[in-house]
């Protein structure tokens, strides 16, 4: 069945408990960053707001219930934003910010399932997080669990056939507890642009929202408030290295890191 | 064999609810009871196998155990990123069961051949390779194994042998000798023992390579000669050797399928005698070797 895409509007701010808090997360990501001299900034710094909405966010301030969902970072190479909001979570300790890219470190620039508490999917490849995600939701169904399969993608990752496979089943086998996050932060820009890519989505018969993947609001609203019969997507629009100035819409930053000094530059201006 | 999978196959998915079929479009006339009385976990997912094994390792995420079917290329060449990652590295377990062998679909040409899946999936760590001879042997390797929490790859075969061998013992011995050691694999064991009739010589069988080296203690390499016979690309079972090898001075001559396109259609009968595999070819090239 093909249903109507739905664009929230207009923005809210979030609060300023979250803000605080992501100011927070962001100087840890980067000092992680620049201690390791390694990792995907940028990537990390788009998906923030939707990582903090699904693992931080108090769901009640939206009068919504705190749900049970499993959660595949598909594009494992923002690793940094998932270590950052799952130790704010405290599924670990804040010290991964050290041990960050070391040789025997359990946090390394994709996350592994079998060393990090709360990494469901050790991801990486491009294109495998959603057929592990569909398989969950179908895995789902057959147990009659009322648990959700979230799935974060990039744009970029959406070259991968086999996402576009795995959005065939979804559809195919109406799997209403799957939703899918596409980080659209104009990754795919330099080689396949993802053109009419809500009217793709469509076609392939998804329930579709395009968001603001910066605000609350709209990401909780969408992710949560809406039932769906079919599979849901969401485009979050979203900037590449989102709230540090230098590295947004910057490729030359994509597997940057800063050096001691830069970070010190980028937290006076993150703490302003 | 195919037959006797449809059946272990059902059996189980009837009786564990833990149990989960995906089919690559690949048997699904032989399956259509489950398939019909379990349509949340058993499932002919379609032409897509990428994405069926990266489904498979999703239900193995949820606690399922998946069975995979489809035929040989298209699982193991096609989607072998996935098996590699989603299950090797993510250390899953699931069951991969392929049709089609080295040339089973011979007829059908080079796109349906897959000669190369026992040496492709030896390279990825912990993965348990299964060949069986026979319906029977498959029906004891599935059945005592697909419950294990472990990555299964079962080698369905056309071409069986005329008798089982099972036995909690991966190196089976079918007859004893003293010029030389035979290890044979798999479905080409009978025309191995027409071939080797005559020559006085240990003929060992195995069907199940496991994960990692093969244990050889308490076995005599006869005459430091051994002859390792492999109905696919030849090489996994002397990567199974290697410590043993460094210990003893022994010569080897390994027989498999040639690294080349088989662009030949016909029968896999024909293909195996075109590629050496005859008994009297067979019998030439272990004679010259051991010299007898």
């Amino acid at each position: 069945m093909r249903t109507k895409s739905q664009v929230y509007t207009p923005p809210v701010r979030n609060s300023a408990g979250a803000e605080s808090d992501l100011t927070k997360l962001r100087i840890a990501i980067l000092e992680a960053a620049s201690i390791a001299r390694e990792g995907h900034v940028p990537s990390a710094l788009s998906i923030l707001n939707i990582l903090y909405c699904i693992f931080l966010e108090d769901l009640k301030e939206f009068d919504l219930e705190p749900r049970d969902f499993n959660f595949i970072l598909s594009k494992g190479h923002a690793s940094l934003g998932l270590y950052a909001v799952l130790a704010k979570a405290k599924f670990f300790s804040e010290g991964w910010i050290h041990e960050f890219g070391k040789f025997n470190s359990d946090f390394g620039g994709h996350p592994d399932r079998n060393k990090v508490n709360g990494v469901l999917a050790s991801t990486g490849s491009l294109g495998h997080g959603l057929p592990m995600g569909v398989g969950m939701a179908l895995a789902h169904k057959a147990r009659a669990s009322k648990e959700t399969v979230i799935v974060l993608i990039g744009d970029g990752e959406l070259n991968e056939g086999s996402n576009w496979e795995s959005l065939l089943i979804a559809h195919h086998h109406a799997l209403s507890n799957l939703i899918v996050i596409i980080d659209q932060n104009q990754s795919s820009e330099r080689a396949i642009k993802m053109e009419y890519l809500l009217e793709k989505l469509n076609a392939f018969g998804m329930q579709t929202s395009e968001i603001d993947g910066h605000d609350h609001q709209q990401i909780i609203s969408t992710l949560f408030l809406n039932e769906s019969k079919t599979p849901k997507v969401v485009i979050a629009n979203t900037t590449k290295g989102f709230g540090v100035r230098e590295m947004e819409n910057n490729p030359a930053w994509h597997h940057a890191s800063p050096t001691a000094e830069q970070f010190l530059v980028f937290v006076k201006e993150l703490q302003k | 064999m195919r037959r006797e999978f449809c059946e272990s196959a059902s059996e189980i998915v009837r009786n564990n609810e833990n149990a989960a079929l995906l089919l690559g479009d690949i048997g699904v006339f032989g399956f259509r009871q489950v398939l019909s009385e379990f349509p949340l976990r058993a499932i002919n997912i379609g032409i897509l196998e990428q994405s069926m094994v990266g489904v498979a390792a999703g239900f193995s995420l949820a606690g399922f155990t998946p069975i995979v079917h489809t035929i040989a290329p298209f699982m193991v060449e096609r989607a072998l990123e996935q098996i590699k990652i989603d299950f090797g590295y993510q250390r899953l377990a699931g069951n991969f069961v392929s049709v089609g062998a080295s040339f089973d679909y011979a007829a059908l040409g080079c796109t349906h051949h897959c000669p190369a899946d026992i040496s492709i999936l030896s390279d990825i760590p912990g993965t348990n390779l299964f060949i069986p001879g026979t319906a029977g042997e498959f029906e004891h390797l599935f059945r005592s194994n697909w419950n294990n929490g472990k990555l299964n790859y079962f080698r369905l075969s056309e071409n069986v042998n005329s008798v089982s061998y099972i036995s909690k013992s991966k190196l089976q011995l079918v007859k004893s000798g003293e010029s030389a050691t035979v290890i044979v694999v798999g479905p080409i064991l009978d025309r191995v023992i027409e071939s080797t009739k005559n020559l006085d010589l240990d003929l060992i069988y195995l069907n199940n390579l496991g994960p990692e080296e093969l244990d050889f203690s308490g076995i005599e390499i006869k005459g430091k000669k051994v002859v390792i016979i492999e109905p696919y690309y030849s090489g996994p079972v002397l990567q199974r050797m290697s410590s043993y090898l460094e210990l003893n001075d022994l010569r080897v001559l390994q027989i498999g399928i040639p690294r080349k396109f088989l662009t030949n259609y016909g029968t896999p009968e024909e293909h195996y005698s075109s590629l050496g595999f005859a008994p009297r070819d067979l019998y030439q090239r272990i004679k010259g070797f051991i010299g007898d």
